[in-house]
């Protein structure tokens, strides 16, 4: 599949951005941290800038985006629908929860509530967005049980390392934080290369015999239907990025799991030292989202459609 | 709605012989030019005399080889719009811009609420929506609803574009739905198939499958046998000059 960066950006943004949310509003509903008022403000507008940034650059591969608010129509049938309702809808807690928490300052009571749902709001939000690809049957690396999963874990995983950041920064390590950062990251590992074995061994039932009703024996594409390569193909023949598959996929772990998980593992060490901490979990979240990008980037790269099987790819 | 009709009153359909297609492209040439001026027009072709030639078309035609243990044959192969009872491309849509008929279970984009989000395309198995990249939205094979139920046209020339310019009459069109008609008849009588059934899209379009060899006709030419040498003067040459 194209990756086109749009979506690529998108789904990381958003992915960090409703985990960091999801974070807060469960810290908040849970009254563990003695937050200040720049903590609030700075902590929750990175969340809403992040989800906003991403929401708009979904709309940039739109071939109409005049007509984006058409999207909120087809919520019964459709999961990119549904993604369009449940993010806008996440903004009206999350929008009391900025006027209370941040503020007003207020902790507790509604605020609190508001928190809360602002969490459940993001992990239905990105929960859409895993359906949107987990319900593509053609596409077989996407429509397997490991990918609604992965964009939770994913979500929450980069949230929290972002979390733990900003904690670090206010000089208000937390050492659950810490440690919840260090654990996702490594479940997001250990599931990133399940999602792999799992792929890599997956034999699907449809061939280009049953793609085109030749049953038994060798069917091989012998000429196209077209001498340069059309919509179908740009869009879903993409082989670009197969024959780097191997060295972008150890790129990825480094840059997403290996080294976030060392990163954070000193700065959980070196907790004394707080500027040092600090330094160590904003370096673990930038190289993390910058993993992410190359993660996503893999994600549509080695996706294989069926209508790739029609032209022999 | 893209919520799709329980049942629909008619499925019409295409049934595709891929014994006798030869692949002679006339299907692809003249639904692109009757749809480059119909319901989805235009087909817009992009760089069409350049070197990086691009354009929207509804109808492809592949070849492929298929070798069995009897031999290996060409087949040519129309993909095109299946129009299918369960069209993922439909229920993805998220602004109501596809739907499936209930009266004769087309699938159809209403263009003018397509937001140009790729994801039906994504969706279809067969490749059958294309992006026309000039306007900024998904198109694909209407089944030729303005020819099949034009009454400014002579009756017999209802039908699909593709199937009224196909030489040898691989191309077939009708009500898949009704047992009776002489599409249904036709598939039962070739045991026609679908495509990719495994993924559950229930395509409404049928291929009829080469039909099987007869034994009597094998796939090569015998092999060439040495002649007869020849008698008289010119063989005594033929053979003095062919000693070694």
């Amino acid at each position: 599949m194209h990756p086109a960066y749009s979506v690529i950006f998108f789904t990381t943004a958003t992915g960090a951005g409703y985990g960091l949310l999801a974070c807060l509003g469960i810290f908040a509903f849970l009254g563990f941290i003695e937050a200040g008022f720049w903590f609030r403000l700075v902590s929750l507008g990175i969340a809403v800038a992040l989800i906003s940034a991403g929401l708009l650059s979904s709309t940039a591969h739109l071939g109409r985006p005049e007509r984006a608010w058409r999207a909120f129509s087809q919520w019964k049938s459709s999961w990119l629908s549904r993604e369009g309702v449940a993010a806008v809808a996440t903004f009206i807690p999350t929008a009391a929860f900025g006027l209370g928490w941040v503020l007003l300052g207020l902790d507790g009571g509604w605020t609190a509530a508001a928190g809360l749902l602002s969490a459940i709001g993001a992990a239905v939000t990105v929960s859409t967005t895993g359906m949107i690809y987990a319900s593509l049957k053609p596409i077989a690396q996407w429509s397997s049980r490991y990918t609604l999963p992965a964009y939770l874990i994913f979500a929450v995983m980069t949230g929290c390392v972002l979390f733990n950041a900003l904690l670090s920064s206010f000089g208000q390590p937390f050492l659950w934080v810490q440690t919840t950062s260090l654990l996702l990251t490594g479940c997001g590992w250990a599931w990133k290369r399940a999602t792999w074995r799992h792929n890599d061994g997956q034999v699907t039932g449809t061939t280009l015999n049953s793609a085109t009703g030749l049953m038994g024996g060798e069917v091989r594409s012998i000429e196209w239907p077209h001498t340069e390569e059309n919509y179908v193909l740009k869009e879903m023949g993409f082989i670009v990025a197969r024959k780097h598959a191997a060295k972008l996929r150890l790129i990825a772990q480094a840059l997403t799991f290996a080294m976030p998980f060392l990163l954070l593992a000193l700065s959980v060490l070196l907790r004394e030292v707080g500027w040092l901490a600090a330094l160590f979990a904003m370096a673990a979240t930038i190289l993390q989202l910058a993993g992410m990008l190359v993660e996503r980037w893999l994600f549509f790269a080695e996706a294989r459609h069926t209508v790739a099987l029609y032209y022999g790819r | 709605m893209t919520c799709l009709p329980a049942s629909t009153e008619k499925k019409l359909g295409l049934v595709i012989d891929l014994d006798t297609c030869v692949g002679c492209q006339a299907c692809v040439t003249s639904c692109k030019e009757w749809n480059t001026g119909g319901e989805m027009a235009p087909l817009t072709d992009v760089d069409p005399y350049g070197g990086d030639v691009d354009g929207v078309w509804f109808n492809r035609v592949h070849s492929y080889e298929h070798q069995t243990e009897s031999g290996s044959s060409t087949v040519h192969f129309p993909r095109s719009c299946l129009h299918c009872e369960k069209p993922a491309c439909v229920t993805v849509c998220p602004t109501g811009a596809s739907y499936k008929r209930s009266s004769d279970g087309i699938v159809l984009i209403d263009e003018s609420k397509c937001i140009g989000c790729k994801l039906c395309s994504w969706a279809c198995p067969y490749g059958a929506r294309e992006f026309d990249t000039s306007v900024g939205v998904m198109k694909k094979c209407t089944l030729c609803i303005d020819r099949i139920y034009n009454e400014n046209i002579a009756e017999e020339d209802r039908v699909p574009a593709c199937v009224a310019a196909c030489p040898t009459s691989a191309r077939h069109f009708g009500d898949l739905g009704d047992p009776d008609s002489a599409i249904s008849q036709l598939v039962d009588r070739r045991s026609g198939v679908e495509l990719m059934p495994e993924l559950g899209y229930k395509p409404t379009n049928r291929y009829l499958p080469p039909r099987e060899r007869t034994s009597n006709f094998g796939s090569a030419a015998p092999a060439l046998q040495p002649l007869q040498a020849e008698g008289g003067f010119l063989g005594w040459v033929d053979r003095m000059l062919s000693r070694q």
